[in-house]
């Protein structure tokens, strides 16, 4: 399993007061702390930046890379931030995100093949998100064509059903699950890729909700998460559920997480 | 009244259809509309909204209590024209254009409808252009702006340079909320309000209602 981890996003209110006041010391235990508990990559987000947002991913980029030797996951809709960040980037970065929009992947193809960045894909298209997971299929293929044109490997390829809550459609868990199953089967090599915890907004006890759905998805063939991988339970299920799906032979990586205390 | 406290508690259970049938049962017993949407509808919204900012129920249960809240008032539009009551305001609410997010925006405009404002929901991806044509046509007294993507609150930006540029800001008073706005940006835009929450939405809907009175 793949884990990026979710905190340093300027929609969570510390965060944003750290950006800024470029307070890089805050920044940099947020990073440090998840490269310690299994994190591969520290996503990065300055989304509420607006005009200063190229600026300030770039100052995350570099201020995240000083502390750890961990690729960051560039998590902005807005290509020319995302080139910035690119620039300054150590090793092979993740994209996040391109979309079925048209305008997006003219702009951000060109960065994924110069910088042999990986990428991931929304499920969403021009007209937004589909309501049926058969859609949400189509439109994961009509990238993937796009993109392995583009001579992108499959394997550098990450798609995200999109999860929205359940408090508000009962059938998005489900829509989620089966555009999962459904890219696994028909694309080997290629990676599934979703944010766990939307999943349980409006809803108490959140963390609960978060550790069943990861791991339903994981079943699905879920291979990558974004998610808090300080949160205990989410990080209990998720080495639980790898041992289930065969993933953790005799269940080596289990036993390690238990002897460090990481299993709650 | 027995009928009203039944009304009340079908609606704070998130009863659509026993809504409908108690509010069908209370016009018949001759209960008059307006009581019936203050005292029931209303008041129950109220409550279920203050029980959601303590934090007592959640968002499922809301979204629940508000189609019993509707069911009613479908039963009352009509009554309610009748006999002339009047809507507490007009308000236009929307998630601004590139925002594709309509959960906070709906919780919002089912408790705005539920204090008895007179609703119209332009849905998602709206255009400025939607916006000012929109107020235009049909007048409110508040324009209601959303956003969820820190992305798109610059929209919310363009949104108010538009209904300045047309000259509408003295008719209209614009109110702002979404997960990444606060209430310094809404001033920065020079927006009239901001509301953390739903509920914090209604009281500032009044407010800005009666501050229009006033002046």
């Amino acid at each position: 399993m793949v884990i990026v981890g979710e905190k340093i996003n300027s929609s969570n209110k510390l965060v944003a007061s750290a950006l800024e006041k470029r307070d890089g010391k805050y920044i940099q235990t947020l990073a440090k702390e998840q490269a310690e508990a299994g994190a591969d990559y520290i996503d990065v987000n300055a989304g509420i930046f607006g005009d200063q947002e190229a600026e300030i991913l770039t100052w995350l980029v570099k201020t995240v890379q000083a502390q750890v030797q961990k690729p960051c996951c560039i998590d902005s809709p807005n290509p020319d931030a995302i080139e910035k960040a690119l620039e300054v980037h150590q090793g092979r970065a993740m994209i996040n995100s391109i979309t079925g929009e048209k305008e997006r992947q003219q702009k951000l193809i060109p960065l994924v093949k110069y910088h042999q960045a990986k990428v991931i894909a929304l499920c969403l298209g021009e007209k937004g998100i589909p309501e049926t997971a058969d859609e949400r299929v189509q439109i994961a293929s009509s990238i993937i064509d796009l993109l392995v044109q583009e001579g992108i490997s499959l394997h550098d390829i990450y798609i995200d059903p999109l999860v929205q809550p359940i408090a508000t459609n009962p059938s998005s868990a489900r829509i989620a699950l089966e555009v999962i199953e459904k890219i696994m089967s028909r694309y080997h090599g290629i990676h599934t890729i979703c944010g766990i915890s939307n999943i349980s907004y409006g809803l108490p006890s959140r963390k609960a909700i978060n550790a069943a759905f990861l791991t339903m998805a994981l079943a699905k063939g879920l291979d990558t998460a974004i998610l808090d991988p300080c949160d205990p339970l989410m990080l209990s299920s998720l080495l639980a559920s790898e041992g289930l799906i065969g993933r953790d032979s005799y269940g080596l990586k289990y036993i390690a997480a238990f002897r460090k205390g990481k299993i709650k | 009244m027995e009928i009203i406290k039944r009304i009340f508690e079908e609606l704070s259970e998130g009863e659509a259809d026993k809504t409908e049938l108690l509010t069908q049962e209370a016009l018949r017993q001759g209960v008059s509309p307006e009581i019936i949407l203050k005292e029931g509808l209303i008041a129950g919204m109220n409550m279920i909204g203050e029980r959601f900012k303590k934090g007592e129920l959640f968002v499922p249960e809301v979204l629940l209590a508000a189609r019993a809240m509707q069911a009613g008032m479908n039963i009352l539009k009509l009554r309610l024209i009748q006999t002339g009551v009047k809507p507490a305001g007009r308000i236009i609410i929307g998630t601004v254009k590139g925002d594709l997010h309509d959960i906070g925006k709906n919780l919002v405009a089912m408790m705005l409808e539920g204090a008895g404002f007179e609703i119209i929901d332009l849905g998602i991806d709206t255009a400025p252009e939607r916006f000012i044509q929109e107020v235009k046509d049909k007048k409110p007294q508040i324009v209601a702006l959303s956003a969820l993507l820190t992305t798109t609150l610059p929209m919310m930006k363009n949104t108010m340079e538009l209904l300045r540029s047309e000259g509408l800001r003295g008719t209209v008073k614009v109110m702002v909320g979404g997960a990444p706005l606060t209430q310094k940006y809404a001033d920065e835009i020079g927006a009239d309000g901001y509301a953390p929450d739903a509920v914090s939405a209604v009281a500032k809907a009044r407010e800005l209602i009666s501050l229009m009175k006033i002046a």
